[in-house]
């Protein structure tokens, strides 16, 4: 052992009670900063892996970013036209078989055609306004996880009946209705159909949960009183992350307006950033406080040290080593803190991880959380460079020491 | 002042030394000394006369306010202080009134600190000099006990044999008997005059007891930081064959 580390371990070994009490304040910031982070990273994961899962990565919609042109601006370059209606256009995205086939050649993941319509569901005197999706559930299953979201029947159960539906779980308690029951369907576009519940799904989603209704395509088509019509291709990548990406390049190939599950939640992923932000202050805000106390001990150290401090250097040790001796006890309590920290991070997280509870805004009976090693490695790392700092002034101090000051005073 | 015998190991060369302040303080006051080889001497002078403060001149661990310290042939009024700290780790040796022996460590780690900062040796040479230095000094039995296990002339011999650690050839000395009793002081007054008879080191010892002083080679008094006398002992004619 060197002769600096030798003293510095020394002088934090033989003042047992201080040192514990600058490691347990190391150790309870790291911690809880451990804790806070799983917490607000695993609730941020699962509120976006609920997202992910409750909508399609991209929807690719029969609607256009921007306005078309019309036909004398698109003729001369410095017409400009105004006040005039759009041309009326067939609803729907043209083609979309093509389309279809042209994105399965290069999307990584798969691709579904739907038919989006809005209704209003009529079930015991009361209306309902919700947003009815024709789906192929052959196809279904590759683009979104509803699937898995089904809670009563399945979403082959739509080919059970003619005129069948799945509702969210949420709306079908609302409305009273059961599996078996009939109820109304009618659109703006005048169609009127009186269609089965046959299955119930639960997305987590409270507003999907209680507004969106499933029905085959070909019963879609009828209630949008348009045969053929495919108004949204449904986009699942198998990386998340790269819908942005993929939902640009579709929209640049086939003109239509593509939206990325990223951008459709644009507002909610932008405050998630200013989440992390006031998490990493937090966090940052408790090591700190935290590195107090190595200041305190490094301080008190020095202080009572003075004498001690002064035979090193009469005796010819230098500055730059002393400085290192106080340093290093900074350190050694920052490593301290750090590990014991580690610890009670982990057992915090298990601890919290294992409280049942009932919430009426998540569908989990335990707290999300997430080990991640990355967690362990910045709050390790904080706690060593906060304590260093911490043990920086104090030992720069003791290193200046003049020792014919301390001996003068001591003899 | 001169007087010294054989080569001039330390050698203070108009020395002054002010503590500044509102009303500035006169410490020492051109002061010129020549130290030899093998010397044994003595500063003395009544309370406030500037004794340590001389030492600690001598010792590098104090700067001249004007004035040239040489130790070894070398000035050192314009060493930085690592060079000023690696000077007093090789070529001095510190023995202070009180023992100041670092409390936490055993009397073998206490001797084994100026040699481990110097790196000069193995691990394994520092102990077994370590031990060396301790059992001639008669503290075989102690060196695995702390300060606080120790009487005061152990402490002090201790410290002593710190002061050796690295062979420095000059050792000095502030009151280095005391705090101690007067059989203790006996034996640490023998231990140093055999550092200089036996081991051939330069002792600079400041004392304020003139019985010990008139039993080293030259004394040099001190009053208001100047030197008011120097006093070398009659050498004692050899026996006869």
């Amino acid at each position: 052992m060197s002769l600096t580390l030798d003293i510095a371990w020394t002088h934090v070994r033989t003042r047992a009670r201080q040192t514990l009490v600058a490691v347990a304040g190391v150790a309870t910031g790291v911690g809880f900063s451990i804790m806070m982070a799983s917490l607000m990273v695993g609730s941020q994961e699962d509120f976006m892996r609920q997202l992910i899962d409750a909508l399609p990565h991209v929807a690719v919609s029969d609607e256009r970013r921007e306005p078309q042109l019309q036909p004398a601006e698109l003729a001369f370059a410095a017409a400009e036209v105004h006040g005039l209606t759009p041309e009326r256009r067939r609803r729907g995205i043209k083609n979309p078989m093509a389309i279809m086939a042209a994105l399965a050649a290069w999307v990584p993941g798969a691709v579904a055609p739907s038919t989006k319509t809005q209704a209003i569901l009529r079930y015991a005197g009361r209306d309902y306004s919700a947003s009815v999706v024709g789906i192929d559930p052959h196809r279904e299953r590759h683009v979104s996880a509803l699937p898995k979201q089904m809670r009563l029947g399945t979403l082959a159960s739509l080919f059970t009946a003619s005129n069948a539906i799945v509702l969210g779980d949420r709306l079908l308690e609302k409305m009273g209705a059961r599996i078996g029951s009939n109820i109304t369907v009618q659109t703006g576009e005048g169609a009127r159909i009186t269609a089965q519940v046959v299955g119930t799904y639960h997305s987590g989603v409270r507003q999907i949960d209680e507004s969106t209704t499933y029905v085959l395509v070909k019963t879609a088509q009828i209630l949008a009183q348009q045969t053929g019509l495919i108004n949204e291709l449904r986009v699942r990548v198998r990386d998340p992350l790269a819908a942005r990406e993929v939902a640009q390049r579709i929209e640049r190939e086939t003109g239509y307006k593509s939206i990325s599950w990223q951008e459709a939640h644009e507002d909610l992923l932008s405050s998630f950033v200013i989440r992390n932000v006031i998490m990493y202050t937090v966090v940052g805000a408790i090591l700190l406080v935290a590195s107090f106390g190595t200041y305190n001990i490094i301080s008190t150290i020095t202080n009572e040290k003075a004498r001690d401090i002064a035979i090193m250097k009469s005796l010819g040790l230098r500055e730059r080593m002393v400085r290192h001796i106080f340093e290093l006890e900074a350190l050694i309590i920052g490593l301290a803190g750090a590990l014991a920290g580690f610890v009670l991070g982990y057992l915090l997280c298990m601890a919290l991880g294992s409280i049942e509870f009932k919430s009426p805004f998540m569908d989990a009976d335990r707290l999300p959380l997430v080990y991640e090693p990355l967690h362990y490695l910045i709050a390790g790392l904080v706690a060593l460079v906060s304590s260093f700092i911490a043990g920086y002034a104090p030992a720069r101090k003791a290193a200046r020491l003049y020792p014919v000051d301390i001996i003068r005073g001591a003899t | 002042m001169n007087g010294s015998a054989g080569r001039v190991l330390v050698e203070a060369r108009g020395v002054t030394r002010i503590l500044p302040g509102i009303v500035p303080v006169t410490l020492v006051h051109d002061v010129d000394l020549q130290i030899g080889d093998n010397e044994f001497l003595a500063i003395t002078g009544p309370s406030g006369s500037g004794k340590s403060s001389l030492l600690y001149l001598l010792g590098l661990l104090d700067m001249p306010t004007t004035g040239e310290v040489v130790i070894n042939g070398r000035a050192t009024s314009h060493m930085d202080e690592d060079e000023r700290a690696m000077t007093r780790l090789a070529t001095l040796g510190f023995v202070f009134q009180f023992h100041f022996l670092l409390p936490e460590f055993t009397a073998l780690e206490n001797v084994m600190l100026p040699m481990r900062a110097l790196g000069a040796l193995s691990a394994a040479g520092m102990r077994a000099r370590g031990e060396m230095l301790l059992e001639s000094l008669g503290l075989a039995e102690h060196m695995g006990k702390r300060p606080d296990q120790m009487s005061g002339g152990q402490r002090q011999r201790v410290a002593v044999a710190r002061s050796l650690a690295n062979e420095p050839p000059v050792i000095l000395a502030d009151e280095p008997t005391g705090s101690l009793d007067s059989q203790s002081s006996e034996q640490v007054f023998r231990m140093l005059r055999d550092l200089v008879d036996i081991r051939k080191k330069t002792v600079v010892a400041v004392t304020h007891d003139l019985d010990l002083a008139a039993r080293m080679d030259r004394r040099v008094h001190l009053m208001d930081g100047a030197i008011v006398s120097v006093t070398s002992r009659p050498a004692i004619p050899a026996a006869p064959a």
